[in-house]
């Protein structure tokens, strides 16, 4: 039976340690909701989704009611729209609509991200993907919970630079958009390598082509709980740290694996994937980068940093792994900068610069993430950032992504405040010499070999 | 069976345990198990119940253990145990 002792460590995860299930995430299919009358698809979408999604919201709560732990988000990613709205969408505009159906039925149902604006053009861009990434900027604008992702590349087919050119141009013109809030927009907005079909996170939730009608995905939490496990390990040899990392990644999946097959039974819906990223929020005590201090760095940045984080995102899998029956989505540690405390207090120390985080991103999910840089970068810069980071995902076989966010008018050193999950950050300097040239070549790069491994 | 695991904890007074329990008894809730220690002046209490023959529902009864804890200036948290089953045992 279980003991006192069983119930206190659960609880003050829970209490102290800000252990939470980070979101329950229904995945819609919206293939059906296809029709060459634009009106029609709206009606056919908003309906879909009010159907599968009305009790949601309410599931959630019944669920962090009945075991006492808190489920934060409760969102939704639908099939990516550049598919859906293909026969409808003649013009960018015409796909702003579908932003604000999505919009709207996200504010009905109480969830507070859709995903799925999105389009998959890692070899090449269809009209309706090219109308779909146009429309980002002003979608992006006009609405409040909509998100969107593109995925530029993948390990088999190589990267589309055609697209990540275009790319580049649309994170700039986001920011322009939604310039009086700091850019938000940007923060909505990711660009993926490899990008999963079940990510149950946002901003690049989507519900793949290979999925089923509906399905949830849960994404679990608890950086702090690391963090907390790895205090009373201070000194102890690398086998110690491991073996501790992956006993409590086991912990903490199983309640999200728990959570998972609750809300499949309510809502009668399948339940696919439990992603085990270590979530941060800008909360203190939910920091990886707290965890990464706690390996033994004096701030995330240091010499040793990539190899900290290698063995954290190594050991969460691990253990991970073994608590749930089906594991996907992005799966391992996340680290934005703004929406973790102790990465923006690394970068106001100096400890911390894009270079380094770029060869963090090597060895952990996901990529460049919520990385507030100069207004003024050019949309070839921003290009130029967007395919490094393509090239490692594709190069390893994993995926990566980038979402930074130029901010319009303000300058390295500068604060911007997101607000809520988003956090703030402080401006990093980008590296100030030219990629024209590259970027503006047209075309794709090739898929690359799967042999000789150097 | 499923049970439920209800914890109370909060500054030591008189009384606690026999509220608490007079409750569960009002509501037809069944105690299979009572642990209690006292840490450093804290009272700290687990107790595994069966809740299926409830006069009122869970929901209900977490809202009314709320209160209850208010009143005695404890802390009272009522959970299914699959919580602690599912985190504790492979």
């Amino acid at each position: 039976m279980i003991n006192m002792f069983e119930v206190n460590e659960t609880n003050k995860m829970i209490e102290q340690e800000n252990l939470d299930v980070r979101t329950i995430t229904l995945g819609i299919s919206l293939l059906d909701c296809a029709d060459s009358d634009l009106k029609e698809v709206n009606r056919k979408i908003y309906e879909k989704i009010t159907r599968l999604a009305k009790n949601l919201v309410a599931t959630g709560e019944k669920i962090e009611h009945k075991y006492g732990i808190p489920i934060v988000n409760k969102r939704i990613s639908v099939t990516p729209i550049s598919l859906v709205g293909s026969a409808a969408c003649k013009t960018p505009e015409d796909y702003v609509t579908i932003a604000e159906t999505l919009d709207k039925v996200a504010h009905e149902v109480g969830v507070n991200f859709i995903g799925g604006y999105s389009a998959l053009v890692s070899k090449g861009m269809t009209k309706s993907d090219e109308n779909l990434i146009r429309s980002i900027p002003m979608a992006l604008a006009k609405t409040e919970r909509v998100c969107s992702s593109i995925n530029l590349g993948s390990t088999k087919i190589g990267l589309n630079m055609d697209a990540v050119k275009l790319m580049g141009q649309i994170v700039k013109e986001t920011a322009e958009y939604t310039k009086e809030n700091d850019s938000l927009g940007c923060a909505k907005l990711v660009v993926f390598c490899n990008a999963p079909d079940d990510n149950p996170f946002m901003a690049g939730a989507f519900h793949g082509v290979t999925e089923a009608d509906a399905i949830i995905n849960v994404g679990v939490s608890g950086p702090g709980v690391v963090k907390t496990a790895l205090e009373k390990v201070r000194g102890e040899s690398f086998e110690v740290l491991c073996e501790t990392i992956k006993k409590t990644a086991f912990k903490i999946t199983r309640v999200g694996q728990l959570v998972a097959k609750e809300a499949s039974k309510e809502l009668g819906i399948p339940f696919g994937i439990i992603d085990l990223s270590l979530a941060p929020t800008p909360a203190v005590g939910d920091s990886v980068a707290d965890i990464l201090k706690e390996i033994g760095l004096e701030h995330p940045g240091a010499p040793g940093t990539t190899a900290a984080l290698a063995l954290l995102n190594d050991q969460v899998k691990k253990g991970g792994v073994m608590a749930s029956s089906y594991v996907g989505g992005l799966s391992g540690a996340f680290i934005p900068v703004s929406e973790d405390q102790g990465m923006i207090d690394a970068v106001v120390a100096g400890a911390l610069t894009i270079e380094k985080l770029e060869a963090m991103t090597c060895v952990c999910s996901v990529g460049l993430d919520m990385i507030a840089i100069p207004g003024d970068t050019s949309a070839e810069t921003i290009s130029g950032m967007i395919a490094d980071e393509m090239a490692i995902g594709m190069i390893n076989q994993k995926t990566t992504a980038v979402r930074v966010i130029p901010v319009i008018g303000k300058g390295v050193g500068e604060v911007v405040e997101f607000g809520g999950l988003l956090g703030y950050a402080p401006v990093m300097p980008v590296n100030k010499f030219s990629c024209d040239a590259f970027v503006n070549r047209a075309g794709r790069i090739p898929a690359p070999i799967h042999s000789f491994k150097n | 069976m499923k049970k439920t695991i209800i914890t109370v904890i909060g500054k030591d007074t008189v009384g606690i345990i026999a509220k608490v329990c007079t409750y569960l008894a009002e509501q037809n809730i069944n105690i299979l198990d009572i642990s209690q220690t006292i840490v450093q002046e804290y009272f700290n209490m687990m107790m595994i119940v069966d809740m299926n023959s409830a006069a009122k529902g869970f929901g209900a009864v977490q809202e009314d253990l709320d209160k209850l804890g208010e009143e005695i200036g404890v802390a009272i948290k009522c959970q299914h145990e699959d919580i602690f089953q599912m985190m504790h045992r492979v």
